[in-house]
């Protein structure tokens, strides 16, 4: 359940003498020692990336970040000035959110619909059509993606739209890319929420039942704020993936103006190679808000990692 | 307020017969407890009447309605779960408004409604909890009260003590007898606890393997129990069987078992008559088996010899283990009884409390 009361753990009444305490920091000082080294070791890359995208230009010709460090104050934001507005990644950043948040919300709704109905709706060949979904976890994305093109150039709607991108559907529209986002991250979703789903007790749903729910009513009043961290947990997978996503925009998204980050950097990596400053000025920008996703639901996401292990 | 129909009512699953042609009719304001081992279909019977299973075959009436197609919601019942089945993300008080709220009752009388639930249960101090910060007790109230503010024609209860410690049980026993009282509508109680179907029931239905086997009041299932089974489900603790054989000497009945020989008192004879010479079982309650000194003025007994096994003080009573050569059986003596473990004693049996059953139907011929 989403959140489980525990009572206060009974403590065992435990002598509270400085030697005790002294023993207690000494036995777990080995395990302290170790986190804090794989803590260090895995923000590491990140903490180079930061700094270097504060260096000045003429600075990142000489090697190591950490030299900036010691001499003295030398860091300019004109990094970011530069790639925000003379390379676009303030519109790619607009349009990476234009694509990651809709085809995040169109998974979520859908994934948690389908596997409402699988999970607690009575109906023939449920457990098959459950089976045939997940099989597709099994389909690499890079099969479908030629016939996928295909399709849309053939069903191509040029009329031009503002906001949702250059076109309604095809590969100069965000429609196009939200609906195959939300296709390829639909299995995974289904199969973990439906197994979420199916760990709420049985009762709840036949009481809601008898107190007068509909489907509908049960599934938004009762299923939906009761799995909130898989939900949040979901959340986060999708959100990442297509934020992190090169792949699909490339092939699907013919318009260069409604590219996203990945596809901006990509370029910038192609175009200016050398000037490393403005690719870790991008390469930040894109992982500011995966981090702070990652943050905001953090607390979400571990408890939905074990959605299901534990019965509140 | 309605009365429940069940007329041949069965319910198959894939390969098994949950209930076998079940008919009873429960009246308006009655407090049926449906009893039975697990698995007998006490369940079953109960969440077909809501509509939570489907019926096989029969048909079942709220009133005068045939509900058989009839969704859950409509058919104006309540149901109390084993499980609670509170909604953990509501406060109490929306998880007691919540059938109200979606039945688009006005506000004010769904607030009118759950103060009035509240003050009959006592929870409202608890009105803003969450079921999580409840006991077990209080969240038992609640899932009363989510039953209660529905005023609904039936209330359905399965098995809502099971999660109880003893004490916090026999308070809430005597807690919902109060509200069937207070309420006058008609409640169906499932357990497998035979003291609750004893101690709350205004009529008590048996079931066993899907089929009723009596349903009566209280004291009809206890003193005439139309089987073996109801005999030994009903009263504890439990009644004693003993095979035995009867036979006729002049004008004398007795019955004789492998441990010991009774004389059937005259009044029975007559439907025993056509049992003779045939293997019977003979019934006895442990409270029908006195130790000598003690047993009541007036009753016809008979003395059998015993070894004591065991002892076990009650306070106001001692159950005695008995030995008859390897047969076990029990008694529920006065608690001034001189009986050691591992004397030879002699008790009384009353026999007019004695029942006979017939050994291979196992239906009682005398009770």
């Amino acid at each position: 359940m989403a959140t489980v009361y525990r009572p206060e753990p009974a403590v065992a009444t435990e002598q509270r003498t400085p030697g005790h305490i002294l023993k207690r920091i000494l036995e777990r000082l080995p395990l302290h020692l170790v986190l804090i080294g794989m803590i260090l070791l895995w923000s590491l890359p990140t903490v180079a990336l930061l700094i270097s995208s504060f260096r000045e230009p003429q600075a990142i010709a000489s090697p190591g970040w950490w030299t900036s460090l010691e001499q003295g104050w030398h860091f300019t934001t004109s990094n970011y000035e530069q790639v925000l507005e003379a390379r676009g990644m303030g519109r790619a950043f607009v349009n990476s959110l234009l694509i990651t948040v809709p085809a995040t919300i169109l998974v979520l709704l859908f994934a948690a619909m389908a596997a409402y109905a699988v999970a607690w709706m009575d109906f023939p060949f449920r457990n098959a059509l459950f089976l045939l979904m997940v099989a597709l976890l099994v389909v690499p994305l890079q099969m479908t993606l030629i016939p996928v093109l295909r399709l849309y150039n053939q069903l191509a709607i040029d009329v031009t739209v503002p906001i949702i991108g250059g076109r309604l559907f095809g590969t100069s529209s965000y429609l196009g890319i939200w609906l195959a986002h939300a296709a390829y991250g639909m299995p995974f979703a289904i199969y973990l929420l439906r197994n979420f789903f199916g760990s709420l007790p049985r009762d709840l749903f036949e009481s809601a039942y008898l107190d007068g729910a509909s489907d509908t009513r049960v599934f938004f009043r009762i299923v939906l704020p009761l799995s909130m961290p898989a939900l949040a947990a979901l959340a986060i997978f999708q959100f990442l993936w297509v934020w992190n996503d090169l792949l699909v925009a490339l092939i699907l998204l013919g318009d260069p103006n409604l590219a996203p980050m990945t596809l901006r950097i990509t370029n910038l990596v192609s175009s200016f190679g050398s000037q490393y400053q403005l690719l870790t000025a991008a390469a930040f920008i894109s992982m500011v808000v995966p981090l702070i996703i990652f943050f905001a639901l953090q607390r979400y996401f571990v408890q939905g990692i074990l959605a299901g292990a534990v019965k509140g | 307020m309605a009365s429940v129909t069940f007329d041949h009512v069965t319910k198959q699953f894939q390969d098994s017969v949950a209930v076998n042609d079940l008919t009873m009719e429960i009246a308006d304001n009655e407090f049926l407890v449906l009893v039975g081992p697990s698995g007998c279909g006490k369940s079953t019977t109960l969440r077909m009447l809501a509509g939570l299973d489907t019926i096989t075959s029969g048909r079942i009436l709220i009133g005068d309605r045939v509900v058989n197609n009839v969704q859950p919601k409509d058919r104006d019942i309540a149901m109390v779960f084993q499980s609670y089945a509170l909604y953990p993300h509501m406060s109490v008080e929306e998880n007691m408004a919540f059938g109200l709220s979606l039945r688009k009752t006005p506000k004010d009388e769904i607030a009118q409604r759950v103060k009035e639930a509240a003050q009959i249960l006592g929870i409202e101090p608890l009105l803003r909890r969450k079921p999580r910060q409840l006991s077990g007790g209080q969240r038992q109230r609640v899932a009363l009260g989510r039953a209660i503010v529905r005023h609904p024609a039936v209330f359905l209860f399965d098995e809502p003590l099971s999660n109880l410690d003893a004490k916090l049980r026999v308070q809430t026993r005597a807690e919902i007898s109060k509200l069937h009282q207070r309420l006058a509508t008609t409640f169906i109680y499932v357990t497998h606890d035979q003291t609750e179907a004893m101690t709350m029931a205004s009529r008590i239905a048996v079931l066993n393997l899907g089929v009723l086997q009596q349903l009566g009041t209280p004291q009809e299932v206890y003193e005439k129990p139309v089987n073996m089974f109801v005999a030994g489900f009903i009263g504890s603790p439990a009644i004693n069987f003993f095979n035995g054989k009867l036979f006729q000497t002049g004008e004398l009945i007795y019955l004789e078992t492998d441990y010991f020989r009774l004389q059937v008192p005259p009044e029975k004879h007559l439907p025993l008559m056509p049992y003779l010479d045939k293997p019977v079982v003979l019934g006895i309650r442990p409270e029908h088996i006195h130790d000598p000194q003690f047993r009541p003025s007036e009753t016809e007994t008979t003395l059998i010899t015993a070894k004591v096994d065991v002892t076990e003080l009650m306070g106001n009573e001692v159950f005695l283990h008995l030995l008859a050569n390897d047969k076990t059986f029990l008694a529920r003596v006065d608690p001034r009884t001189s009986a050691r473990p591992g004397q030879e004693v002699q008790v009384a049996i009353d026999l007019s409390k004695m029942f006979v059953f017939d050994a291979e139907t196992e239906e009682a011929i005398v009770h």
